[in-house]
Formats: C-alpha cells, sequence, structure tokens
C-alpha cells in the first residue's frame, strides 16, 4: 500500500474580505465595466426542465443581526438529479440548467435570493440515494474559511427520512437547520445562522 | 463491500493548515464563526462536480488591471506588475481550465467600493478586478498595479499588507477557495490579524509571492509568481458500503 502523503498542501484560505464583491459580483456593487453580466447571476439560459423555483434567505451573526456584505454560492443537480458538469457519467444534465448560482446578500436587508430548479436525487459515494438537496457555500468579512452546509426541502419528507447525512446526524434536533420552508407559489426560505442558537449545521466535506 | 461507479471523491481538507473559525485578534470573525463542530461525511458526486467556465467567455482585458478600467488611452496609476504561476492539485498536477477572480485595492490601498471610507484616493482608471481561466498546464498570469497597504477598522493602528484577493473554481464545488496573495519583502505580513489567522508560518509562506526578476518585461512590469494548490482527489476506486446503515 501507497501511504505517502499529498505532494502539495492546499493553500490555506483567508477571508473574503469586505470588498468580495468588487471581484466576483462587481455589476451588482455597480462598477461593471469589464465584463457584461456577473457570474452566477442566472442559473437558466433557456427554458428549463422540472420544477422552478426561488429560494430566499438572510445569513444572521451570532447576535441575531443580519450579514450585508455575505455573498453565497450554491451548487446543484437539474431536474432529473444530472449535474452539467464533465465530471457527470450518467447522462446528459438539462443544456439550458447551469446548476451554480452565486448572490450577494442585498446590501440593506441582508437577503440573498436564487431562481433556479428543484434539484433530481443523486447517489451518496457509496449508492445510495440523497434526498434533493442543493450544496452551499457561505464567504464574508469575518469568515475564514468558506462555510458548506445543504439546503434540503421541507416538502421531501420521505426522501429526507431515508437520506444518508440526515439520518446520520446525532443531534436530531439540529436537523431543521437544513431545510428549507415552503412559502407556497414555489417558494423557499432558508436563513443560516453562523453562531448561537439555531446555529446552522456546517459540514466538512 | 460494493465498487462505486463514481470517480473517486476528495482528500479530507487538513483544517490544521486553514484559520480557525474563531480568531479574537480577527475581530469580526468572533460573532460569524460556528461554534458547533462540523459534521464530516466523504464526498459523493454533487461535491467531486462543479461549474465550467470556458475560454471563451474570457474578454481581452479580463485579465489586464491596468487597462481594463481606464478611459481609453488611460491607464492605472501605481508600480506595474506582471502576477503569474500555475493552479495545482494537492498530487501536483496542474488543474486546467480553473477559473481565478481577483480583485485589490488601488496603488493607494484604497478599493472602489461603496462601502469603503478609508481617505486615499480613487484612480479614475482604476477598478480593481479581473479573471482568467488556467492553461492545459494550470497556467494563468494578469497585469495590474501593486496595490498599496491600508489601515482597516480593527485594532486602532491595524495595516492591511500589500494584497491581492484570489477566488478560485478548480474542477469541483470541494475545491472551492477563496484567499489572498502577500508580496515577498512586505514586513506588514507579519503585523497583520488576518494573516496571523493561520498558525503555520509555512502556511503563510505559501501565500507570499516572490519577485522574479529574470521574467521582468523591460521598461514595462515587474513579475511576481504565484502558486496556488487546490484539494485532490484521493487515489483508489473502492469504496466501503455502510452495511446496516
Amino acid at each position: 500500500m501507497d501511504h505517502k502523503a499529498p505532494k502539495f498542501k492546499e493553500s490555506p484560505s483567508q477571508t473574503a474580505g469586505p470588498y468580495v464583491h468588487i471581484g466576483c459580483t462587481p455589476n451588482f456593487s455597480g462598477i461593471g465595466k469589464v465584463w457584461a453580466e456577473d457570474l452566477g447571476a442566472r442559473m437558466k439560459t433557456g427554458p428549463v426542465q422540472g420544477t422552478e423555483i426561488e429560494i430566499r434567505g438572510i445569513v444572521y451573526d451570532g447576535t441575531g443581526t443580519p450579514l450585508r456584505d455575505a455573498m453565497v454560492e450554491i451548487w446543484q443537480a437539474d431536474a432529473a438529479g444530472l449535474f452539467p458538469s464533465p465530471g457527470e457519467t450518467r447522462g446528459d444534465a438539462d443544456p439550458n440548467f447551469t446548476g451554480w448560482g452565486r448572490a450577494a446578500s442585498h446590501m440593506d436587508t441582508g437577503e440573498f435570493y436564487f431562481d433556479t430548479v428543484k434539484p433530481g436525487r443523486v447517489p451518496f459515494h457509496d449508492g445510495r440515494l440523497q434526498a434533493p438537496h442543493i450544496s452551499v457555500w457561505i464567504v464574508a468579512r469575518g469568515i475564514n474559511v468558506g462555510l458548506q452546509t445543504r439546503i434540503y426541502f421541507d416538502d421531501e419528507e420521505d426522501a429526507n427520512a431515508e437520506d444518508p447525512v440526515l439520518s446520520a446526524l446525532e443531534h436530531k434536533v439540529r436537523l431543521p437547520t437544513l431545510i428549507a420552508k415552503s412559502q407556497g407559489k414555489n417558494s423557499y426560505r432558508f436563513n443560516i445562522r453562523l453562531q448561537g442558537e439555531g446555529e446552522t449545521i456546517f459540514f466538512d466535506v | 463491500m460494493t465498487k462505486s461507479p463514481n470517480p473517486p471523491g476528495y482528500m479530507v481538507r487538513d483544517r490544521a493548515r486553514h484559520p480557525k473559525a474563531l480568531t479574537p485578534s480577527y475581530k469580526t470573525s468572533v460573532v460569524r464563526s460556528p461554534e458547533r463542530a462540523m459534521i464530516a461525511f466523504p464526498t459523493s458526486i454533487g461535491e467531486n462536480t462543479g461549474p465550467v467556465f470556458g475560454h471563451e467567455m474570457i474578454g481581452p482585458n479580463d485579465n489586464d488591471l491596468v487597462i481594463n478600467w481606464a478611459e481609453p488611452g488611460q491607464m492605472a496609476l501605481g508600480p506595474r506588475i506582471i502576477v503569474r504561476g500555475r493552479v495545482l492539485d494537492e498530487h501536483g498536477n496542474g488543474v486546467a481550465g480553473a477559473l481565478l477572480e481577483f480583485w485589490q485595492a488601488n496603488a493607494g490601498g484604497r478599493y472602489r467600493h461603496k462601502k469603503e471610507s478609508y481617505l486615499a484616493p480613487l484612480d479614475p482608471n482604476f477598478g480593481g478586478y479581473g479573471r482568467t481561466i488556467t492553461d492545459e498546464n494550470g497556467g494563468y498570469e494578469f497585469r495590474t498595479v501593486q496595490p498599496g497597504p491600508y489601515p482597516w477598522p480593527n485594532g486602532m493602528n491595524d495595516w492591511r499588507p500589500a494584497h491581492i484577493h484570489f477566488s478560485l473554481f478548480g474542477h469541483a464545488f470541494a475545491q472551492r477557495l477563496i484567499t489572498q496573495m502577500y508580496f515577498d519583502g512586505d514586513p506588514m505580513i507579519w503585523q497583520c490579524p488576518i494573516v496571523d489567522t493561520i498558525d503555520s508560518k509555512e502556511a503563510i509562506n505559501s501565500l507570499v509571492a516572490t519577485l522574479d526578476m529574470s521574467q521582468a518585461l523591460p521598461m514595462d512590469a515587474r513579475v511576481y509568481t504565484f502558486d496556488l494548490v487546490l484539494r485532490g482527489q484521493r487515489q483508489t476506486f473502492f469504496e466501503n458500503r455502510w452495511e446496516g446503515l
């Protein structure tokens, strides 16, 4: 067996800082001039398959104050459970769906927003099916390493009950922090609490 | 045991080399740091894949911050530099097609941002952002002006060393990374509460670009070399099924 350590080590993270918008969402921050549209602003490039949904949320700090300088990214499968990525070997994903979205928190309210589709189910590393979910990555001033979490859905009770990640959680009392709440009309709310009561479950994955 | 049809997952992130979440000398981290332990599980297809960015989306000036925000015929003010290097994975392989986004203060240490209040002036010809995609060997380069250091509200006398922010996409969402590049020889590196969130001096040094005068563009720009490393994949395809779970 080869037990050699990797030759190189991942570059250490540093905070995205308060001015992440300059580089990642310049048009959102009113200084667009170099390219026309911020990356990740549109997840649909044409008519998409499946159920179109919106997700809104706010990232709160440990005092309950909304972060007005966060940037949230999501990555997800299409409605059929396929990823629009070369690493997807199971089939061709919806050509009009990018799977990746990037949103800056509103600079006054702190709300972030994604216009996307309800993802299909995808297998875990061992082949068991996971419940429909969206991978989330959060950066901001004061966050030293991007935080990873997942959005699951409150109208997927049966799938959630057999999801390999959710069902392995020891502290079931924390599970609701991973569940987006339906607001009707295909709109969901997913708030993120960085610290304290109701702290969102973050993943090391 | 069943053999997974999926490609191998990613090696676990070495958290000891990254900053901790709570780093009180960087004050903003105090209320923005999770207190509970993170939950670990192996990467699967949702983490092993990621968005793809094609070279065709990159405009001709996207990687030239000296002119990409300037009025026609004008250029940004400051010491002209080229930053170049490679994006590697933890096995040392170049990561082709990686998207790099970068942003920075101008030569006076001032950011073009509505929430920035430092008294140093804006440069009307400098936006402070750009992007590029690595070539088949993981190589990248961009031209800019060396950013200035600046004071920031933390302690009353805290200054950031000159730095450029980097955002990186490799081939997988598991590799997503944001970090900062510093400049060799800058004494402010070792006085910065944000740099100090990293415990290992070796790890800090991996974020310090080195001057390479042999590559300097005559009568134009000096060259700083800066390599970045993203997480690597495991090298075995075997996956153990968790019987009974």
